[in-house]
């Protein structure tokens, strides 16, 4: 029986519970079900004044809870600081 | 300023010819007694990832002073870069203006042409209002805002060179045609550099290191909104042409006649 099971079950549909992407450079683990919008929040403490890009595109604040994300996303989080 | 005489930028009016940047400040306090003695109103700040550890947020300093920000891409290398880095600051901001900065290379930090007039470009065409930072070059200037720049921000010497205008000929020329404001970005060392960009004709003047790496940030901030304002009136005063030799002020009809053997005694 345990050998019919695994062979109807396809190796792609097994989610992994933890995938590895990089916020801001920094290699992170985070459960698989994790939006953007927890990432964001994890890694800024400001409420506002911060935008996000999701492998070089810009993510609007407004999609961000509904953003999933993939094994080897790079996601970057910015804020103004002092220049020019 | 007077409130007749005020800059314009795309549609938008300020009364300060000064726009300042925040970097290199010895502290946010100074920088913002600075920026408030310069009496800028649109001052420029850059977009870096997010750090924890920061304590205390320049955007802060600006919004409760009522100073525009101006988002710019400072430290980008190609057009890419810089339009995803305008996109973000869009995002963050809420601002649809950018000041464009797309470098060639970090010793000389001077633009790159061909990437700036495509990022310039783009971010038009995405409904940005571009001010380029740009080499002092008038056709450049010309195709920048062929492309719908807002302005012009031509360099006067390599950023943070105090060199001041090494080429006001090209300045004049970039005045002369340009139907947008011309705003001298980067160079300025002291005060004479800023007045002598508003004699040439530059809307604004745009500056950081000359006030917030000077020995008294406060006390430069000042002398560059005297001499912004000064350049200012000179500009609209209308100077006298330079001549190679003296004209005299005092005429020389009524003189006395006097023997001019005579030396009278004392």
């Amino acid at each position: 029986m345990n050998e019919i099971s695994l062979t109807t079950v396809s190796p792609a549909a097994i989610s992994p519970a933890v995938i590895s992407l990089t916020v801001n450079g920094e290699p992170r683990e985070v459960a698989a079900e994790t939006t953007l919008a927890e990432v964001v929040t994890a890694t800024s403490a400001a409420p506002t004044g911060v935008a996000a890009a999701l492998n070089e595109a810009v993510v609007p604040r407004s999609a961000w809870s509904a953003t999933g994300l993939r094994a080897g996303d790079r996601i970057e989080i910015l804020t103004a600081v002092q220049g020019g | 300023m007077a409130d007749d005489d005020l800059l314009t930028i795309a549609g938008t009016t300020f009364g300060s010819r000064l726009i300042m940047g925040t970097g290199g400040a010895p502290s946010l306090e100074i920088l913002e007694q600075a920026l408030l003695v310069s009496g800028t109103e649109l001052t420029t700040v850059a977009m870096r990832r997010v750090n924890t550890a920061t304590q205390g947020s320049v955007l802060d300093v600006l919004t409760r002073n009522g100073i525009r920000v101006l988002p710019n891409t400072a430290g980008c290398f190609t057009a890419g870069e810089a339009v995803l880095t305008a996109r973000l600051a869009r995002e963050a901001l809420g601002t649809d203006w950018v000041k464009l900065e797309v470098i060639a290379d970090e010793r000389t930090l001077l633009p790159d042409p061909i990437e700036l007039l495509d990022a310039a470009e783009t971010l038009v065409d995405d409904g940005f209002t571009v001010l380029p930072y740009t080499n002092d070059d008038p056709v450049l200037a010309r195709k920048l805002e062929d492309v719908g720049c807002a302005a012009i921000m031509p360099l006067g010497s390599p950023i943070g060179s105090g060199l001041g205008i090494r080429n006001p000929h090209n300045f004049q020329l970039i005045v002369e045609s340009a139907g947008v404001p011309v705003i001298l970005d980067a160079g300025a060392g002291t005060a004479s550099d800023v007045a002598l960009a508003m004699e040439l004709g530059c809307s604004a003047v745009m500056l950081a290191s000359a006030v917030t790496r000077a020995q008294d940030p406060v006390l430069m901030a000042e002398a560059m909104r005297h001499a912004a304002e000064a350049g200012r009136l000179a500009y609209r005063a209308g100077r006298i042409p330079r001549r190679f030799h003296a004209e005299a002020s005092s005429a020389m009809a009524g003189r006395a006649d006097l023997d001019h053997r005579e030396r009278p005694a004392f």
